[in-house]
């Protein structure tokens, strides 16, 4: 299947047929949004790429109108984001909607990846879309990692001074870039205010890379559940209304998630010592960053060993990139003719052993570096190299599939078969096209 | 096969959680004790919950004793009197309130700075010209700013109670923490704990055996119009909602506009989900 099937729109009035002979805007947006094919069989799995697009509409528009009254100027900037917080109008919304927002646009994103890597959606011909998704993924982390910093709170500093430090460990050049970084030898007022600029740039830049990820996804069209390709106009149901109301549905309820969060439980997802000002004398106890990187963090630190001319430090960061850097290399190192983890047994238990795998690296991040968590991280860091260097590229080769179906449509009835035999009724009436 | 695979990846996971329970103990055992020696005991607090509101009689209270027993050392910057009319009181009675503390103004059109009783607008004055002069005043630690210290103080809560407490909206760390810390000083330090001269042994306290601060409050020091006991733990419950109120002044409002939002999402959510299966009603998937 593919977008570039003949587009069916027609414009009913006479303003209409001007502008699409002019700028076919309406109907880019009617292929893309309306009649666009996608498969029948996606289930709510799939509604995360909407909810990642409404959370990053929600952090453009409440960042836009917090950076109206805040101040990047180290002087000022804790009491600056205090003002908001008490005497802006409805500042206290906007801002625990946005420090809570980039907690579960995060959220999102992993249940987002954590799906493609379950149903292979990174597989031919959707590596440039799993790529670009990587890239989006990347530009989220230095968002969020600047944007925390912006308080200038005790973990605002610390975190920056802790996570740019980490560039001091390359070779030759690390102490020039981390001073770049920094516009000076510590966190300071140009740090600030340039993290400041950045965090207001990046966010656009994501947007960018966002029309691409969905450009090469409406181009290659969707994967779905049993990873066979869509073969005939039965395997699929129009964009709008079957896909828009279900993605709505799914949306209503994560912002339901989200409104809890933020109404209820503003600070839970926080670091207390946030809410102290920036102090470059007194170092915190624990220095953590947010949540979302605890995973990476907990690798970091899992590298206190020495290999060959490569010392620990170094070692560390270069496992901390190396574990996102994987990600963008995984459409190769996945062997299996097989698409979906649906009909990969051994696929799947593996799967969800790293997704068991990262939550226990992200509290092992939470906890401090000393004893047994280090000995724990060390394995959970081995486990999570070795799922993507040696187990994705070994099962392809070694494992039994189970039988696949011969299309969706397939897939879909005999499910609706078993659903019906299970209840004791007689056969459910398949869909029309059936 | 699959019955295999789900025990695997069970026991998998089990091992995993046991070898992580395992850990803490271990580790618990060896290294340096965890402060706060002991954790915090929860209290009942009015602006906990859903519908938790700001008792403005024990914030009324809260800032008698703020006032009286705290505010020679800590400030509270970034509190303006105006907003103690939350508290209840008149725009009189604030103004009057305000209008008893000295506040520096300037420079006037001679150049010279001078002295003026507070205007509502103006904040609560530090009781100290600057962060040097109170940490001098104070053994060389700065006794910590008031505005913020309910949200920036709170003992971890460890697993798997940090997940309870999402379902419970626990969010009184703060509060617990000021409560448990003014009620827990102990006159002998247990043996095994050296405490250092100058210190006060509280097993509350989040960063050390003891602290620098002596034991702030003593029974029947402030005097309540209301009735309310003249106790130190009265007083440290009250003093620990008032300063939940100076750093989360808009929880009611907060709390209020979330249930609203809470019944339109689930009536909208339910909407959405019939639209949904209409639209889905006659198409297998």
């Amino acid at each position: 299947m593919s977008s570039m099937q003949h587009s069916t729109y027609t414009p009913k009035s006479g303003l209409g047929r001007w502008i699409d002979a002019r700028l076919p805007l309406p109907r880019l947006v009617y292929d893309s949004f309306v009649a666009y094919p996608v498969p029948r069989n996606l289930n709510y799995a799939y509604t995360f790429g909407g909810i990642l697009s409404i959370m990053l509409v929600v952090q453009i528009v409440t960042g836009i109108v917090l950076a109206m009254h805040y101040s990047a100027n180290t002087a000022i900037a804790f009491d600056s984001v205090e003002k908001i917080m008490r005497d802006v109008n409805s500042g206290w919304l906007l801002r625990y909607m946005h420090s809570n927002g980039a907690s579960f646009f995060f959220i999102a994103v992993y249940v987002h990846i954590f799906r493609g890597l379950y149903y292979g959606s990174y597989k031919a011909p959707r590596e440039l879309l799993w790529i670009l998704g990587c890239i989006i993924y990347l530009l989220m982390m230095a968002t969020g990692f600047m944007g925390y910093v912006l308080p200038w709170g005790q973990m605002s500093f610390w975190g920056a001074t802790v996570i740019t430090g980490f560039f001091t460990a390359i070779p030759l050049v690390g102490d020039w870039i981390q001073q770049l970084l920094l516009g000076g030898f510590a966190v300071d007022n140009p740090t600030l205010n340039r993290f400041f600029s950045l965090h207001y740039l990046l966010p656009f830049m994501i947007a960018g890379v966002v029309v691409l990820h969905v450009w090469a996804l409406h181009v290659t069209g969707q994967t779905n559940p049993t990873g066979i390709e869509v073969k005939t106009k039965g395997d699929t149901v129009p964009f709008s209304p079957h896909a828009s109301a279900k993605d709505g549905f799914a949306m209503v309820v994560f912002l339901l998630v989200f409104a809890y969060f933020i109404f209820y439980m503003p600070n839970f997802l926080g670091h207390p010592d946030n809410y102290t000002e920036a102090n470059p004398l007194k170092t915190p106890a624990h220095i953590v960053p947010e949540w979302y990187y605890l995973p990476f963090y907990a690798i970091l630190r899992a590298i206190t060993f020495n290999i060959g001319p490569i010392n620990s430090k170094l070692g560390g960061v270069l496992a901390m990139f190396g574990a996102i850097a994987v990600l963008f290399v995984v459409p190769w190192l996945d062997t299996s003719k097989v698409r979906s983890a649906v009909y990969r047994p051994w696929y799947r238990l593996f799967f969800w052993l790293l997704v068991a795998d990262a939550i226990f690296l992200g509290w092992l991040g939470s906890r401090p570096a000393e004893g047994a968590y280090v000995a724990m991280a060390q394995i959970g860091t081995l486990y999570y190299f070795a799922f993507f260097i040696v187990l994705m590229p070994l099962l392809g080769l070694i494992e039994t599939p189970k039988r696949l179906p011969n299309s969706i449509t397939e897939a879909v009835l005999e499910k609706h078969r078993r659903k019906a035999g299970d209840a004791a009724q007689p056969a459910a009436a398949p869909g029309h096209e059936a | 096969m699959k019955t295999i695979l789900k025990a695997a990846a069970v026991l998998g996971l089990g091992l995993t959680i046991s070898g992580a329970a395992l850990a803490q103990e271990e580790h618990a055992a060896e290294a340096t004790p965890h402060y706060p020696l002991v954790k915090p005991v929860e209290q009942s607090w009015s602006f906990a919950g859903p519908f938790g509101t700001y008792d403005k009689a024990q914030l009324q209270r809260g800032l008698k004793v703020y006032r009286e027993a705290c505010s020679a050392c800590h400030s509270m910057n970034l509190v303006a009197f105006r907003s103690l009319e939350d508290l209840g009181y008149s725009e009189a009675q604030v103004k009057a309130l305000a209008a008893e503390y000295q506040v520096q103004d300037g420079p006037n059109a001679d150049g010279d700075m001078y002295e003026r009783p507070g205007l509502p607008s103006d904040h609560f004055p530090s009781p100290f010209p600057n962060h040097e002069a109170a940490a001098a005043a104070n053994n060389g630690a700065a006794p910590p700013d008031f505005s913020l210290i309910a949200k920036a103080r709170a003992v971890e809560r460890g697993f798997p109670q940090f997940i309870f407490d999402i379902f419970t909206q626990y969010a009184e760390g703060g509060p617990d923490y000021v409560y448990n810390l003014l009620t827990g000083y102990e006159e002998k330090a247990p043996e095994g704990i050296t405490v250092q001269d100058g210190t006060y042994y509280n097993p509350h306290f989040i960063s050390g055996p003891a602290l620098a601060m002596p034991p702030p409050l003593s029974d029947g020091q402030v005097t309540y119009d209301d009735g309310s006991p003249e106790t130190v733990a009265q007083y440290a419950h009250d003093v620990a909602a008032f300063q939940m109120w100076a750093a989360e002044p808009h929880l009611e409002a907060r709390k209020k506009t979330g249930f609203v939002v809470m019944i339109f999402l689930l009536v909208f959510a339910g909407l959405v989900y019939l639209t949904k299966r209409k639209v889905w009603a006659n198409e297998a998937h």
